[in-house]
């Protein structure tokens, strides 16, 4: 089984990210780290690819940088990666994104297409779904639990009250949610291995997609403000009687 | 120039945020229809006609995966009726749906819009970038333009439209299968809709713990909110998180419990009336939105707070 894996470098969220004031854009460190929601979706994957045989590539947009994120993720056991990088593809929407990641899987052929249910820096949460239309395969969105047998995929979609229990068959592309699996962390083999795989860099051209940036994007940004924050108020040190602070504003607020 | 919004099912209605853009729209336009996807039609088109839509253009899944067929028969109908705008909500189907047509007919999408407006004949929607902390307003140029909007950004409030006229739309059959379906029950009230929310965070220190948070809001008549800390760690289930990829909750009162305040949790609740946290670490940046923060242990605290309003 040919796995594919949509894995996004992105600056450490621990850091405030900076907008440029002109653009818009977000700043892009020369630094950056695997987006946190992504390991979930590498994990699945090696799960997978070991109970049957399968390899897994990773497809990854956006500044190359140092690639620390792309090799974090190689560390991890992932076979290669495919990094799309182009001064063109600054400021992308998510449909732009989609095409990129969608023409580089689908010159690479794949069985499976695993991605996060929303990234940390950008959560639009549906470049997977425009995806999974551009290659035209069903998607099992939301997933909470896996498995695979008898060639078909199943999975528990997450849905608002409960899940569901859905099925298809590959050729396919499925969304994981953080709670699916606990993601290994990369062995210090892992990590020695990983200087050594491949990883190609490819531009949007290369893949005959012309349009690209904020101009394919069908909408402009026309304003761009802070948003006021609350004000912090009273904060006690609990001496025992804290408890008592939270009853007096409970009456205040005639909650009791 | 029609305003269309997706609605679809939850529990045999209309999902509440499809409700509360129908109201937005009403406000924006004189035309305004609902696409429902679902089975209960009836039902949904007295309440989707309540809320503004004079049609309500009906996809019958029929236990498959039902995005992609939705995502065509919508294409299509779109490029007949070409309506100015289509607004989804954040359910699982909504971005599913609102995904796979963006890609089929190549439009681009604004994503977890809180506004949305018309300038003339312009659509213009505001989202918040940056865990909230960035206002951005975008102009749509594509037709239809399409908008996700964050759920509780609008109020939803029944007008005194007529049942909305149905028209069936055929679909094309989905390539996966929906086997099973299942509620997960939550006691007490309804997280979006109670007056008090209490929520547990991972420094509860283990799922026996969250019996605390259980109690505190049987006490209060409210409901149970969690971290998606605690529901990825199995303490709680889904249904119960807030936050970015969780509910969106504004009640009068939030009590947070051993939560650090992530940015991601903090868009589903910064909204509350009053915010009330108990953290041991007197720089948790829960404290920054709070009105009241006890810098304490919730093992020693919520146990006294629970006699306390036990002895009421
Ligand atoms: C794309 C994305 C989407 C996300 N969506 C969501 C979402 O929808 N909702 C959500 O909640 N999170 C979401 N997160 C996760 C979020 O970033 C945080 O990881 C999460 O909110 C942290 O949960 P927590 O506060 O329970 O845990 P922690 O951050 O671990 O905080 C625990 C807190 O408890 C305190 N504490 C420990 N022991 C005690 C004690 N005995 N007494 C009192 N206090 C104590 C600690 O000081 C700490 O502040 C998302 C993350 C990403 C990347
Ligand atoms: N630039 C990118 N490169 C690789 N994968 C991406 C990129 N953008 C989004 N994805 C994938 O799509 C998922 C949802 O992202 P988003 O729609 O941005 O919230 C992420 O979790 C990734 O798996």
């Amino acid at each position: 089984m040919r796995i594919a894996v949509c894995a996004k470098q992105i600056p450490d969220p621990a850091t405030p990210y900076e907008l440029d004031p002109e653009t818009h854009f977000v700043v892009r460190p020369e630094e950056q780290v695997l987006d946190d929601t992504d390991r979930y979706g590498i994990e699945v994957a090696l799960q997978l690819a070991e109970a049957a045989e399968g390899t897994v590539t990773l497809f990854s947009m956006g500044p190359a940088g140092s690639m620390q994120g792309i090799r974090q993720a190689l560390a991890m056991g992932a076979d290669k990666a495919v990094v799309i990088d182009d001064e063109g593809l600054r400021g992308s929407g998510a449909l732009t994104t989609a095409r990129v990641l969608a023409a580089a899987i689908e010159k690479e052929g794949f069985d499976l297409v695993i991605a996060g249910t929303e990234s940390t820096d950008g959560y639009t949460g549906i470049v997977p779904q425009q995806i999974a239309e551009l290659l035209d395969v069903p998607a099992l969105t939301f997933a909470r639990a896996f498995s695979h047998d008898d060639g078909k995929l199943r999975i528990e979609r997450q849905t608002e009250v409960g899940y569901d229990v859905v099925e298809t068959e590959p050729p396919a592309l499925m969304t994981v949610t953080s709670g699916v699996v606990e993601p290994r962390y990369p062995t210090f083999k892992g990590i020695m291995q990983a200087k050594q795989k491949p990883v190609e860099q490819i531009t949007a051209a290369e893949l005959g997609i012309e349009e690209t940036g904020s101009v394919a994007a069908g909408q402009a940004i026309t304003a761009v403000s802070p948003v006021p924050s609350r004000e912090a108020g009273l904060k006690i040190e609990d001496d025992g009687e804290g408890f008592a602070e939270i009853v007096k504003m409970l009456e205040e607020r005639k909650v009791i | 120039m029609a305003i269309w919004v997706f609605s679809s099912e939850v529990e045999g209605a209309p999902s509440p945020t499809s409700l509360e853009l129908l109201t937005k729209a009403r406000s924006l336009d004189t035309d305004v229809a609902a696409v429902y996807l679902g089975t209960s039609i009836e039902e949904a088109a007295t309440v989707l006609g309540a809320h503004g839509a004079a049609t309500v253009y009906h996809l019958s899944p029929a236990g498959a995966l039902p995005a992609a067929g939705a995502a065509g028969a919508l294409a299509e109908l779109a490029s007949a009726e070409s309506p100015r705008a289509i607004l989804f909500g954040m359910g699982p189907d909504d971005r599913d749906v609102a995904g796979r047509f963006s890609a089929r007919t190549g439009t681009a999408v604004v994503a977890n819009a809180i506004d949305i407006r018309l300038d003339g004949d312009t659509l213009i929607a505001s989202n918040e970038i940056l865990g909230g902390t960035v206002r951005v307003d975008t102009e749509v140029a594509d037709r239809p333009g399409i908008v996700i909007a964050r759920p509780k950004a609008f109020t939803a409030e029944p007008g005194d439209g007529a049942a909305a006229t149905v028209t069936p739309v055929a679909m094309e059959d989905g390539r996966g299968t929906v086997l099973e379906s299942h509620v997960e029950q939550s006691e007490g009230p309804d997280l979006t809709k109670a007056d008090v929310v209490v929520s547990g965070g991972r420094g509860l220190g283990g799922a026996d713990k969250f019996e605390l948070i259980d109690k505190v809001a049987g006490l209060l008549g409210g409901a149970v909110g969690a971290t998606r800390a605690v529901v990825d760690s199995g303490w709680v289930p889904y249904s119960h998180q807030i936050g970015q990829t969780g509910k969106t909750v504004k009640p009068s009162v939030y009590i947070a419990a051993g939560i650090s305040g992530a940015m991601q949790h903090v868009v589903g609740m910064k909204d509350s009336g009053t915010i009330i946290a108990i953290n041991k670490d007197p720089e948790a940046p829960i404290f920054g939105i709070a009105d009241l923060g006890i810098v304490g242990d919730v093992n020693t605290v919520l146990p006294k707070l629970i006699e306390a309003l036990e002895a009421r």
